[in-house]
């Protein structure tokens, strides 16, 4: 790996500069589509790109664990429910525009105060930069594997949010399923043969 | 970090320009003729009744509240798993409350009919 | 040239190395699927296609198969959404194939002219099992759209169906992979591989199904399930829902989602084989000798027969490639051996048998591991 270091040094730089700009647009591109499609299925497809933008943005901030489980609980696991949910309402397709400008001005406080938050955090996190440039780069790719970090901490110092993790997600379990009961009920009395799955 | 993720990048870039190429040779290729029979929603011949958008059994919308309960407790095991070794049995101990926790809600929507498809 | 471009010249190779052999299984694989039923059928399955005088047992029937649905009329239905109905296919086959981007062919080899040891695997990440989890929830995204996107009521139940079957399979195949992490103590797949080349007892090696056979038995149920076929095909039952989330796709938009299922099973295959059956380990073969090269005593003679890093580093990824290919006639021969469940079978088996017991067999394994 010494050549990477003096030959192609400049070239790896803007190399992977440039896949970061790519990476930005998509995620950029994606959101856009979920504030201004004017379809909610599109609305969800653009938050499929958004989302696999910031999972990429997050690999190049070294934190590949996370990137990784953004792709399977965001995309894989919620992007799929709110899909589920468009799918199994009934003429929702048929709303010529699914997401009318609403309260403009709370919207606007509260981009602005998101966008200080973030202007503020970015001016302040210490950033694995290299000679004055915002990006971190190759050169820091010796950081190390994250996920059996994680596992350390998460069964050691952080045990108590692990174990309460649970418990919400027992409660998700329990509201699901009391939220569905009703409808369920409906369906196996009165629901007859149309709605079988 | 980076490195590895070049091929990932690559890959994927690759895989999504042969499936466009593949996409874009189904379209330009293959002759065009369509009529307004053809067009129809393809239902074996007869003809089509009523909307699309129609409701569906709620059950598969729990499905999918259940897949993602479940997703995040196999990504909150996986940490675990590559420590299991090192961690003992304080580990063993605190992953088995988890996944009992857990456990309990599986027993609780199994009791209550939710995975019944009748 | 700046050795920046090297390592992109080797990333390159290592993706052709990868998706062509993958395609290409995947086309041998449509024919094997109708060679292989006919078979059993007591038919003769494809043998017309021919070049000149030669039909080659029919094989010339995935090329011609290929050129047909290029050149077939695609047939968008008026009420579709023209774009998502175009975009769904994309998004069914590019994540099955951009998964075995992580799945190692092959050790660590040493290639002479060039100094330092090439990994044969384009991307080494260290989440990589949980990468494979996370690309691949994409195909439902593509099955869902699909379904949505065509408008037509058979799509859409069969996207339902398909969709809710693969998310309670993948917590199955999930949990069966926590297993082996468990036992191998990582997540990043060229480690998963090498480390079943260490000795068990007896002189076999700890290979997955040996170390984790419950683990095995519910991995290659899920699959069965994930792949969408026999005896798991009700989203696409032909005597139910017509062809399920493909029925308004003709054409070589029809023929992506026909490929994808081919790849997919190349996937899953090799998803096992990487996991319980070594990858490309060989018994009695160290995979350090595609770095360093190694003599062969031949037997009842005094002579060895040298190999050379290289020569060990291609036996091995072709053991892998040999692997995957019985693995995928495997999963084949079973689609054609079962008839299919019904829905409610489908869902109770996954949520009710197999989901217990994968729990299980976690916490089974963390105790045995731990003791």
């Amino acid at each position: 790996m010494q050549g990477l270091a003096d030959a192609g040094w400049l070239a790896g730089l803007r190399l992977s500069d440039l896949l970061f700009y790519a990476v930005a647009l998509v995620a950029v591109t994606g959101a856009l589509a979920v504030a201004f499609g004017r379809n909610i299925v599109y609305s969800a497809f653009g938050l499929l790109l958004a989302l696999f933008g910031v999972a990429a943005i997050y690999v190049f901030i070294s934190a590949d664990l996370v990137a990784v489980v953004q792709l399977l609980v965001y995309i894989g696991g919620v992007l799929v429910l709110i899909l589920f949910a468009i799918m199994l309402t009934s003429k929702i397709g048929d709303a010529r525009r699914s997401n009318l400008t609403l309260a403009l001005v709370p919207g606007g406080v509260i981009f602005l105060l998101l966008l200080g938050l973030t202007v503020f955090l970015s001016l302040t996190t210490p950033w694995g930069t290299v000679a004055g440039r915002g990006l971190p780069t190759l050169r820091d790719a010796a950081l190390e594997p994250t996920s059996e970090r994680i596992g350390d901490a998460l069964l050691t110092d952080f045990l108590l949010p692990f174990e309460i993790a649970s418990v919400v997600l027992l409660a998700a379990l329990i509201g699901a399923v009391i939220i569905a009961r009703k409808e369920m009920r409906l369906l196996t009395t009165g629901g007859g043969q149309g709605n079988r799955p | 970090m980076l490195v590895p993720y070049a091929g990932v990048a690559l890959m994927i870039a690759v895989a999504i320009a042969l499936a466009a190429v593949f996409l874009l040779g189904s379209i330009y290729l293959g002759p065009r003729a369509p009529n307004p029979v053809k067009s129809e929603p393809w239902e074996c011949g007869t003809v089509s009744v009523g909307s699309v958008r129609r409701r569906f059994s709620v059950r598969f919308y729990l499905i999918a509240l259940l897949f993602v309960v479940f997703d995040v407790e196999i990504v909150f095991l996986f940490p675990w798993a590559v420590l299991a070794r090192e961690l003992g049995w304080a580990g063993f101990s605190a992953m088995a409350v988890f996944v009992a926790v857990l456990g309990l809600g599986l027993a609780y929507v199994w009791k209550r009919g939710a995975l019944e498809w009748e | 040239m700046p050795s920046w471009w090297w390592l992109l010249i080797e990333v390159l190779v290592k993706v052709v190395l990868v998706l062509v052999p993958l395609l290409t299984v995947a086309a041998l694989l449509t024919w094997d699927e109708r060679k292989q039923s006919a078979l059993m059928q007591d038919r003769l399955g494809p043998n017309r296609a021919n070049i000149g005088p030669f039909t080659l047992w029919g094989l010339i029937h995935p090329i011609a198969d290929t050129l047909k649905l290029f050149f077939k009329e695609d047939i968008v239905p008026d009420r579709a959404d023209k774009l998502l109905h175009a975009l769904a296919p994309i998004l069914a086959l590019a994540p099955s194939l951009i998964v075995y981007c992580v799945i190692p062919f092959g050790p660590a080899v040493q290639i002479p002219g060039i100094g330092r040891p090439i990994a044969l695997q384009v991307a080494d990440l260290d989440a990589g099992l949980l990468f494979i989890f996370a690309i691949s929830s994409l195909a439902v995204f593509g099955v869902a759209l699909a379904g949505w996107a065509s408008n037509n009521k058979f799509s859409l139940l069969g996207a339902l169906r398909a969709s809710a079957q693969m998310f309670s399979y993948e917590i199955v195949l999930g949990l069966a992979a926590v297993g082996v992490i468990v036992v191998f103590g990582s997540v990043r797949m060229s480690e998963l591989v090498a480390r079943q080349a260490t000795p068990l007892w007896g002189g076999l090696p700890s290979w997955g199904i040996l170390v984790q056979p419950l683990g095995f038995v519910l991995f290659m149920v899920a699959a069965l399930a994930e792949l969408k076929r026999s005896p798991f095909d009700v989203p696409e039952g032909e005597s139910e829902i017509v062809a399920g989330f493909w029925t308004e796709y003709s054409g070589m938009r029809w023929g992506m989602f026909y490929v994808a299922e081919f790849v997919e099973v190349s996937v899953l295959s090799g998803l096992l084989v990487a996991l319980f059956f070594g990858g490309y380990h060989i018994p009695g073969v160290d995979p350090g000798w595609a770095l360093t090269g190694h003599t062969v005593a031949i037997p009842f003679t005094s002579h060895g027969l040298a190999i050379a890093g290289w020569g060990w580093g291609l036996l091995m990824m072709l053991a892998f490639g040999l692997k995957v290919i019985v693995g995928d006639v495997v999963l084949q021969q079973i689609r054609w051996t079962f008839p299919r469940f019904r829905y409610d079978q489908v869902m109770s088996l996954g949520w009710k048998m197999l989901l217990p017991l994968a729990l299980l067999n976690v916490l089974v394994t963390g105790a045995i591991v731990i003791r």
